[in-house]
């Protein structure tokens, strides 16, 4: 049983136990200790400015203002896996060539990026609807905005909990 | 990365006028360009990153996809059924690369 410690050992062979073991022991501690570096500067770089967001919102709004509600954020409370977290997203509209939902942006406010996807959709739709699936650096806000025909927006705000987060993401 | 062949899902049969739902998946890395290798190089970004899908030659939905989307992009939207016809869905990825994949649709008369 050369991986069990055993005091009945041989003196010998527990001290090459011993070795063995430590050796072990290293390696694990250093492979334990890169991983935790890789993740303390992923996190450190995930770290993204409000600014970010902000410059999001006014790329897509321009200086409109958004009217808050009427977005169904359909998403996890708690996303176990933050490499894929499902989301849909629905938007009340007729969907006629006179009204119509032209584009529904989702945006991450703790992401290394704000943006995650744009969807644009046409009367031809029928319903101002997409489901996909999202990486989540971390636990944080989720906003949506959607860009009517009529020239106006809509802003949709939820937060998720994310256990472990999409690194790199 | 090649992709492999989507998957879409489409409804057995439609009537005109009809909201059906339409689901798309790509086999797709979706690398993000921020992740770093084993030896601390800077994997390439690598991603679809527009999703387009057309009815009977006319454009019906399109999505733009930023890295935050998982990989393997999953879509699902909806579309009123305006009669008989065909879909054309592309992936383009970021060389360019487009994937088309076409399907007719079972529209009941």
């Amino acid at each position: 049983m050369p991986n069990c410690p055993d005091v009945r050992h041989h003196p010998e062979e527990r001290a090459g136990l011993s070795v063995l073991e430590r050796r072990d022991v290293l390696i694990g501690g250093a492979a334990a200790a890169s991983l935790l570096a890789v993740f303390s500067t992923a996190f450190a770089q995930d770290k993204q400015p409000p600014a970010e967001l902000d410059a999001a919102l006014k790329a897509i709004m321009g200086d409109a203002k958004p009217a808050d509600g009427k977005i169904a954020m359909e998403l996890p409370d708690i996303a176990e896996n933050g490499n894929t977290v499902p989301y849909a997203l629905t938007v009340e509209s007729p969907m006629t060539e006179a009204d119509f939902v032209k584009t529904i942006h989702i945006l991450a406010t703790a992401n290394p990026q704000a943006g995650i996807a744009s969807y644009s959709f046409t009367p031809a739709s029928g319903r101002a609807f997409v489901a996909g699936r999202m990486r989540l650096a971390r636990s944080q806000d989720i906003v949506t905005v959607a860009e009517l025909s009529n020239g106006k927006f809509l802003l949709g705000r939820r937060s998720v909990k994310v256990t472990i987060g999409g690194c790199g993401g | 990365m090649t992709a492999n062949k989507p998957r879409i899902k489409l409804p057995e049969s439609a009537k005109a006028g009809e909201i059906i739902e339409i689901k798309t998946l790509i086999a797709h890395v979706m690398e993000t360009g921020l992740r770093k290798d084993a030896n601390g190089r800077v994997v390439p970004r690598d991603t679809i990153n527009t999703f387009t899908a057309a009815f009977a030659g006319k454009a019906v939905f399109k999505a733009t996809l930023h890295p935050a989307t998982a990989a393997n992009p999953f879509i699902h939207f909806t579309m009123r059924v305006p009669g008989p016809g065909e879909f054309e869905f592309v992936w383009t990825d970021d060389a360019g690369a487009k994937i088309i994949e076409k399907m007719k649709l079972n529209v009941i008369v």
